[in-house]
């Protein structure tokens, strides 16, 4: 009843300007006829603004435009409260961030950019928005959830609004699409939220910001049809995510089911479970003025019409990759940590065979979570470690939350693989790879969550004579694996050199780093952090040279790599299960491209130059096994 | 010590030294704490404005308690002994043209009229200052002051009104030379009028409303009508590129003038006949207009002239919101249907209106605005704190006047637009001239402020207004002013690609160590701003010394070349060394 109460609740939002939200149907309408549509139409070929085009613009329009209704919003509010309930254990939001939200939104349009993480995210804000009476966002979406029956309508009439996947160079809808979303920009509609990473991240950890949202939304002050626009970075941190084992299996190359209703109700079964505290951080608001103060020269617009379509210049994509970077990169700063996330950087660093056969002993666990407790706050991290409960009933009820990953008995933690139904014959070596896997992948997820607090000293954890060339060397390979901000390496290095120095392991010292002895525990715990990912690529790296061909696809490539790297875990030579995920893989090839070994063709073909490969093995090879003296 | 003359007229006399205008009218807050606009020479002269004081309060969180007064005169001490060549004022003298070297004469002519200028003044501060006044009588006068500044490298400044705001008419500090000021006043004749062509051949020390107001003996006028006509000259017009009110039916100076006679370092500039367009090349007149007195002094112009309209008529259309306004603008631009004058105040600007209303003598007429007021706002459902007005000026023969404004009031209905009256128009216009004189009210009370302009295509018209007044409330707070400031604008002339839009900014400066540095840095970021959204680096106004860092970007590095190898080629040796524009 109290939830109906507060489904029903008066809701009197102050929206920006205090202008009054605009109609689907202004909003449409204003889309279809802008000027920058009619140019887009021309350059399509169309020579003049004809009824078919209009039709299509029409068709895309109708396709894709939310429709938010305060009624809807109420049902959705009634139902998540009922969801989220029955989920979570609570759902924390910090209250200063939403208080800035407020005060923004008021002042100029607001981007709202969280990260994702998982489905129960997408009305998520809405849900709290609502609560607080705050302006409803419009929510760039899929498309396919527009075709769940049912859903999709009742989401399109919670404000989303739906992108089609693969737009490619489908030129008269990436104008549609660009054309609606800066609509609603300029018009201060509503806020836009949108996800920058572009899809939900399988592996937790933050993934490469798409830019074509960013370059949409930022438009509008670029060209001055607004005088400021406010971003705000939102972390979404869960003590337990409910896809956690559907993601696992993805990434081990078992595709994910459709989105559908259907699909929907049957995984109401993962509503039984319980997952903990759900936090949501509301970081400070940002001004898109101040963050590009000196890196856009607005005037550059001044000798053409503004709705002329335009590629944009190298100035504007080097100030809206650095932005969008930025922005993910707040989104780690601002993101809890559990005391999971840290236990589990640990587990990993154990032999797998330790933790399925044998047993990790407890107390070195717990001890070793504590030293790890106190390096990551060392590093600045965020940790959400309750105080008033004693550190040992923490760590074990934090296991207890995570039974479908470990176990606790006898005073060891064992990992815990799925059940396997009865078979009539043993089961196949090749299949129990995967299966350990798929636990191993879980775990590494949540260590996942972590890894942007240790990223950057792991990269220069290195004597001196090296430190520099390897550091840099790690950061160009894995700027697809981990968020660097463009053009921000030599900062990244000062930070890296900074956290080392500050916890001790490293004293720097007139220009000289110098490792002292008695902290090689940090040391090795970083290189050991790094260790899987380098391990995989060198997976990656070394089919590309001895077993594949000169040219591939990326079908081909997958699924041979899984084979190599299974067959390298049974013959003992490969000790990460990592290697299996096909992200890791597919990072490692983006890396390869970007670095130009390997390039790709128009019809999805990649080339290899195999001597260049071998190359960034070698050195690659030389970072991973260096050992302190 | 030698001996000096003065000319006869001197419109110095009647003129404040430190602050705009006249210097029996003023506005002042009287006992009772209700403002008063002295004098007689304005319709508004000798009234009571009873809102005055509670938008002054209410606006800038000031208070007539807190005075701000000035220094009441100049002491003579503040005043550096002037820097002077011997030599060329022995020539001068012994040619009988009047000068001076008193230390008034000498600061009347050292400034113009921006913040900083009077603000200074207002303190009783004076820097680099002129160090001889001389007043030619004639053209043949000005070439033989030029001859004698190049034989004895003086630096030479022309000065005609005084109403730069620009930073044009200070000296240059760096100047070593000594500096005389050139002062056009006495050079005020109409030489002759040609009726067969619609011309009159003027001296170009005229001020606008004398020139008008011979003109207006004859049955004629020029049409050309600067807000600050009452004390520009023309001369000074063609040297800034002026624009007048009533542009759209008379043309800017550019398109006025048909003859200009300059002297130069060189010898005299001018054309070898008065055709009404040629094609001979780059136009010469392009190298005169603009120039802001760094090639010589404008001595004689041939205008065109219009026999006066025979009606007149003002009128006002209020708008629900400032976006409304500016799309019946664009409208009436694209219909090339614009009034005489058509202007559009903003919310700010429009509330700022009301409060200069005088009080009503009738309770009939009171009733009436109260009715008006209902009308609007309840029955229309306007919102007071959105909707605008723009005032019209309509001009011609009767009939076709008539038929204009329906014509006009027509396209403003499809905008939402309610005619407001002919009396709101009127009194926007007659506002023009009286809101000079405000400023200086304001610098009696803590309050300092300014106007600048721009041009801007239409499609940027309203994101340039919106993001210059957002900029300066931001750029305020940003530097420690404790109040909110005033920002606003009008759009107040149209062109077919575009508009030209006036700011106003003024803040409280009470609780600041440097306000004027502070305004400055605000001026400075509301020029980017304009520059970043397209707007022109000056409509009007022109460059001087203020905007001159931003000349390169505006017209190119080739452009700045071809400028200075014309400076280079008709003044190499700097005399006329004001150090504008380039």
């Amino acid at each position: 009843s109290s939830d109906l109460g507060h489904a029903l609740r008066t809701y009197s939002p102050s929206p920006y300007e205090g202008a009054p939200s605009c109609s689907t149907a202004d909003l449409n309408k204003a889309v279809l006829e802008s000027q920058y549509l009619r140019y887009v139409t021309k350059e399509v070929g169309s020579s003049h603004w004809d009824e078919d085009v209009r039709q299509e613009v029409c068709r895309i329009l109708e396709e894709m435009s939310q429709n938010l209704q305060l009624g809807s919003i109420r049902l959705m509010a009634y139902t998540l409260t009922k969801v989220l309930k029955r989920l979570f254990t609570g759902i924390f939001v910090n209250m200063e961030g939403l208080n800035m939200l407020q005060q923004a939104i008021q002042e100029s349009p607001v981007i709202l950019m969280p990260n994702h993480r998982s489905y129960v995210d997408f009305l998520v804000i809405s849900y709290i928005l609502f609560t607080y009476d705050i302006p409803l966002p419009v929510i760039a979406a899929g498309i396919p959830l527009a075709g769940m029956k049912m859903v999709g309508e009742i989401l399109r009439r919670s404000g989303a609004f739906f992108i089609r996947r693969a737009i490619g160079s489908d030129k008269l809808y990436w104008a549609v699409l660009s054309e609606y979303v800066k609509t609603i920009v300029r018009k201060g509609c509503a806020p836009l939220e949108f996800y920058v990473e572009g899809l939900r991240s399988r592996t937790l950890k933050s993934l490469m910001p798409k830019l074509g949202m960013m370059h949409m939304v930022l438009e509008p002050y670029f060209k001055g049809e607004v005088y400021d626009i406010t971003l705000v970075p939102i972390s979404i941190s869960y003590d337990r995510v409910l896809e956690e084992s559907l993601l696992a299996h993805e990434l081990l190359g078992i595709p994910k089911p459709k989105e559908s209703t259907t699909g929907l109700l049957k995984a109401t079964k993962v509503l039984q479970e319980d997952y903990g505290n759900m936090h949501v951080n509301f970081g400070r608001p940002m001004s898109v003025r101040r963050l590009c103060q000196g890196k856009i020269n607005r005037c550059q617009y001044n000798l053409i019409p503004r709705d002329l379509p335009q590629k944009p210049s190298a100035e504007t994509q080097a100030c809206v990759s650095g932005l969008a970077n930025l922005m993910v990169r707040i989104q780690e700063e601002g993101s809890l940590i559990s005391p999971w996330s840290l236990m589990a950087c640990l587990l990993l660093q154990a032999p797998t065979t330790v933790l399925t056969q044998e047993g990790l002993l407890w107390h070195q666990l717990t001890e070793k979570t504590l030293w790890l407790r106190k390096l990551a706050l060392d590093f600045g991290a965020h940790l959400n470690w309750p105080g008033q409960v004693p550190d040992l009933d923490v760590m074990s009820s934090t296991v207890t939350l995570h039974r479908s990953v470990v176990h606790l008995k006898a005073g060891r933690v064992y990992l815990v693989r799925e059940e396997e139904p009865v078979r009539k014959h043993p089961i196949s070596p090749e299949l129990d790879v995967i299966r350990t896997a798929a636990a191993v992948l879980m775990l590494a997820s949540y260590r996942n969550q972590s890894l942007h607090v240790f990223v950057r000293p792991c990269h220069a954890h290195f004597p001196i004579y090296e430190l520099f060339a390897f550091f840099w060397f790690l950061r160009d390979i894995f700027s697809n694996e981990f968020i660097f901000i463009p053009g921000k390496s030599s900062q990244d290095f000062e930070e890296a050199c900074f956290l080392l120095n500050k916890c001790g392991a490293v004293d720097i010292s007139e220009q000289e780093v110098i490792v002292s002895d008695a902290r090689l525990e940090v040391l090795s715990f970083l290189q050991a952090l790094l260790q899987p990912f380098i391990h995989s690529y060198q997976v990656m790296f070394r089919y590309l040279c001895e077993d594949g061909g000169n040219v591939f696809t990326e079908k081909q490539v997958l699924p041979a790599v899984r084979n190599r790297a299974t067959k390298l875990i049974l013959s003992g030579e490969l000790h990460t299960y990592e290697a299996l995920s096909s992200d890791t893989q597919k990072n490692g090839l983006s890396a390869l491209q970007r670095l130009k070994t390997v390039t790709k063709s128009e019809q999805n073909e990649y080339r290899v130059n195999k001597a260049a490969v071998r190359r960034i093995d070698d050195i690659l090879c030389e970072s991973a096994y260096f050992k302190y003296s | 010590m030698p001996k000096y003359t003065k000319p006869p007229s001197h419109l110095q006399e009647i003129l404040k030294w430190n602050g705009w205008g006249y210097s029996d009218t003023r506005f002042l807050f009287n006992k009772k704490g209700q403002a008063e606009f002295t004098g007689k020479r304005y319709r508004l002269s000798g009234m009571i404005i009873p809102a005055l004081q509670n938008w002054f309060e209410g606006t800038f969180g000031a208070s007539v308690q807190h005075k701000s007064p000035a220094m009441p005169i100049l002491t003579s001490s503040a005043v550096q002994p002037p820097t002077l060549n011997e030599a060329f004022v022995d020539e001068l003298k012994s040619t009988g043209i009047p000068c001076s070297h008193d230390a008034e004469d000498r600061v009347f002519r050292g400034h113009g009229h921006c913040l900083h200028e009077v603000f200074a003044l207002r303190e009783g501060k004076v820097g680099r200052v002129p160090d001889i006044v001389v007043w030619p009588n004639c053209h043949n006068d000005v070439v033989k002051i030029v001859e004698l500044a190049c034989k004895h490298n003086v630096c030479l400044i022309p000065y005609g009104g005084g109403t730069s705001v620009s930073s044009a008419l200070e000296c240059p500090p760096e100047e070593t030379r000594c500096i005389v000021s050139l002062d056009t006043s006495q050079m005020n004749r109409i030489l002759w009028i040609d009726e067969k062509n619609l011309t009159a051949h003027v001296e170009a020390g005229i001020v606008g409303q004398e020139l008008e107001r011979l003109l207006n003996e004859s049955g004629y006028c020029t049409g050309h009508e600067p807000d600050s006509m009452e004390f520009s000259s023309l001369g000074g017009w063609v040297a800034t590129r002026a624009s007048g009110m009533k542009k759209n039916i008379y043309g800017n100076i550019e398109d006025l003038v048909v003859h200009v006679k300059m002297v130069t370092p060189q010898g005299v500039i001018e054309k070898g006949c008065q055709c009404p367009r040629m094609s001979t090349g780059p136009d010469i007149h392009h190298f005169i207009m603009g120039s802001e007195g760094t090639l010589g002094v404008v001595t004689e112009v041939t205008m065109k002239i219009r026999p006066m309209p025979e009606y007149q008529k003002y009128g006002s259309v209020v708008f629900p919101n400032f976006e409304q306004g500016v799309a019946c603008l664009r409208e009436v631009a694209k219909q090339r249907c614009a009034p005489a004058s058509i202007r559009l105040m903003d919310n700010e600007q429009f509330k700022f209106g009301h409060a200069l209303k005088p009080q009503v003598s009738s309770i009939f007429t009171s009733f009436l605005d109260g009715l008006k007021k209902f009308y609007i706002t309840k029955f229309k459902g306007f919102d007071p704190d959105r909707l605008c007005v723009a005032t019209l000026l309509f001009e011609g023969d009767r009939e076709k006047v008539l038929q204009h404004e329906k014509q006009v009031y027509d396209i403003a209905a499809k905008f939402g637009g309610l005619a407001a009256g002919e009396d709101n128009g009127q009194r926007g216009y007659m506002l023009t001239f009286v809101i000079a004189y405000l400023r200086d009210l304001g610098m009696d009370y803590y309050v300092i402020g300014e106007s600048f302009e721009t041009s801007v295509p239409w499609d940027r018209v309203l994101d340039i207004c919106r993001n210059v007044k957002a900029r300066i409330i931001q750029e305020c707070k940003d530097k420690g002013v404790q109040f909110s400031p005033l920002s606003t604008c009008r759009v107040t002339q149209t062109y077919d690609a575009g508009a030209c839009v006036y700011f106003y900014f003024a803040f409280n400066y009470r609780g600041l160590s440097d306000p004027v540095h502070v305004y400055e840095q605000v001026e400075h970021a509301a020029r980017e701003e304009i520059l970043a959204n397209g707007g022109s680096l000056s409509h009007h106004h022109g460059v001087g010394k203020l905007r001159k860092e931003w000349m390169r970007e505006t017209i190119s590095d080739v452009g700045m070349g071809m400028l200075k190898s014309v400076k280079n080629y008709v003044d190499p040796k700097n005399i006329f060394g004001n150090r504008n524009l380039i």
